[in-house]
């Protein structure tokens, strides 16, 4: 292991960066194929069925199978598709997902090595350009299609994402307004410690309001349901992905859901304090390899509840009316969301 | 040549090429074609930003910027006739006036170009925010407000034509 020593500056950084960014893909698609299973689980259990169970001892083998059948269908291309969209299309809703990882502090260090990826020092608004990209996957792929329902799928979709952009970007604002910075790192930071004595200082229990405009905004973000219009079965037969098969449409699925896991670690960074625990000292960078792998243990764990919760309001709440949707966002969460930004203001000025 | 130099041949390159082949595609003359190289010289454009240490502006470029095509996009798809958009065949009085005032905007250009000169050392904004903010609202309180201004007007301007009657 000498030649590691013997690196400079540049090369320890390049390798480490993609020994990082190689784990960090490993792990979210991990996350993603397992969460299909978590979902179809929960939603049998919720309907009182057993769901997937005949692959693996409780059905565990089931999404490596899924991935096998998607690879060996018929990749189908309809001859009055455009072409070239059309296959731009699902890489386009698969990248800026993982995309989003690149700012994202997963854990406090190990060795030496601050795990984050790249810790910008404007981590948020690289989030949110990133996640304003993401519209072009859909919408591509609605317009590749050319044919009606999946245009109108991919119609839709920009109108629902394009407003809830706003709304989001609008409810973090008073977070940063408390914290003062804009890189994650500095997030995390605030958020140690606890006030009280007991309550977290984790920004859910300051801003309890903003936590709400921004997972809603993620639901409408991620096209999940109650706000599924873009794929909505019932009205559109399925979508902007109904002409895709085989591993394109498998990619749309799968963007779907990293982008739940990218929302999710998000939340978990700007509110629900990271990869720290105001208990036993965990709030603080680590300084043994065993407390650096714990941080990015409470890190997938925080992550991987928002994902349960995603799943579970999927199946427990009724779809919204597309108006209904554009009501919630315009008139509802942007007046909320700036009248938090004021109130916010106001109490830093007094509290100065 | 150190490393970023390349990066800025190659985001300049870039940001060339795709702004090139937004007007003058030779493959396609698919207005949505046109719209995604938009897309694709603003984030090389916000590349650059990147080479200079400006990350607030790069990140700000792509997030407004990739917003705003995407309402282009859509108005491409659905206030334009795409087939005939297609088949339009070039007019000699617009290539006169277009060569006009791509002429007359080079030679500005030159013209300036000629005259500006290089400062060896620009004082290196590491393009943080809170500097900018400090810049911004007191330095420039007055144009940032006066620019504000006029974002709304145009704004409202948007709302007043997009209603059907005015009572």
């Amino acid at each position: 292991m000498n030649w590691i020593n013997n690196l400079t500056g540049l090369q320890t950084l390049v390798l480490f960066s993609a020994i990082k960014i190689a784990c960090m893909i490993g792990v979210v698609m991990f996350i993603v194929a397992y969460s299909t299973l978590a979902e179809r689980k929960i939603c049998a259990y919720i309907q009182n069925r057993h769901g997937p169970n005949r692959v693996g001892p409780w059905g565990l083998l089931q999404p490596a199978v899924d991935g096998i059948k998607s690879f060996l269908k018929e990749d189908y291309t309809p001859g009055h598709v455009r072409k070239i969209y059309f296959w731009l299309a699902p890489a386009l809703s698969m990248a800026p997902a993982l995309l989003t990882f690149a700012v994202i502090p997963f854990g406090s260090q190990l060795g030496s090595q601050k795990m984050v990826i790249a810790d910008l020092n404007v981590g948020v608004l690289y989030t949110f350009g990133i996640v304003s990209l993401g519209v072009y996957g859909i919408v591509l792929a609605g317009y590749a299609a050319n044919s009606k329902y999946p245009f109108l799928g991919g119609i839709r979709s920009s109108a629902q994402m394009i407003s809830y952009e706003i709304a989001m970007g609008m409810s973090v604002i008073p977070i940063f307004m408390l914290v003062g910075d804009l890189r994650l790192s500095g997030v995390i930071g605030y958020q140690a410690g606890t006030s009280l004595g007991f309550i977290p200082n984790w920004l859910i229990f300051k801003q309890p309001l903003a936590f709400f405009i921004f997972m809603v905004a993620a639901f409408a973000e991620t096209n999940r349901l109650p706000f599924d219009f873009p794929e909505a079965e019932q009205e559109l037969v399925g979508g902007y992905n109904t002409e895709y098969s085989s591993m394109k449409f498998a990619l749309f699925f799968m963007g779907e859901y990293a982008n739940m896991v990218a929302s999710s670690a998000m939340m978990v960074t700007l509110f629900l304090g990271g990869w720290t625990l105001p208990f036993f000292g965990l709030d603080q960078p680590a300084t043994s390899l065993l407390m650096g792998l714990v941080h990015i243990g409470i890190f997938i764990g925080k992550v991987v509840g928002l994902i349960v919760l995603f799943i579970w309001v999927r199946w427990m709440w009724p779809r919204f009316r597309f108006d209904q949707l554009m009501d919630l966002g315009w008139k509802k969460f942007i007046p909320m969301a700036l009248a938090n930004i004021l109130v916010t203001a106001v109490v830093l000025w007094l509290a100065r | 040549m150190n490393a970023l130099d390349y990066f800025f041949y190659l985001f300049a390159g870039l940001t060339l090429l795709c702004g090139l082949m937004v007007v003058v595609n030779p493959f396609s003359r698919n207005p949505v074609t046109s719209a995604m190289f938009l897309v694709l010289m603003m984030v090389s454009l916000s590349g650059l930003y990147v080479t200079l240490h400006a990350f607030f502006l790069a990140a700000v470029q792509i997030l407004v910027y990739a917003g705003a095509v995407m309402v282009l996009f859509l108005f491409v798809i659905m206030l334009l006739d795409l087939k005939e958009e297609e088949h339009r065949k070039i007019k000699l009085a617009t290539l006169f006036l277009g060569a006009l005032s791509v002429g007359s905007i080079a030679f500005i250009l030159v013209k300036l170009l000629g005259n500006a000169r290089l400062v060896s050392d620009a004082p290196s904004a590491e393009g943080s925010t809170i500097e900018l903010g400090l810049k911004l609202f007191r330095q420039y309180t007055l144009p940032f407000e006066i620019v504000s201004l006029l974002l709304l007007v145009a704004m409202m301007g948007a709302i007043l034509l997009s209603k059907k009657e005015i009572k």
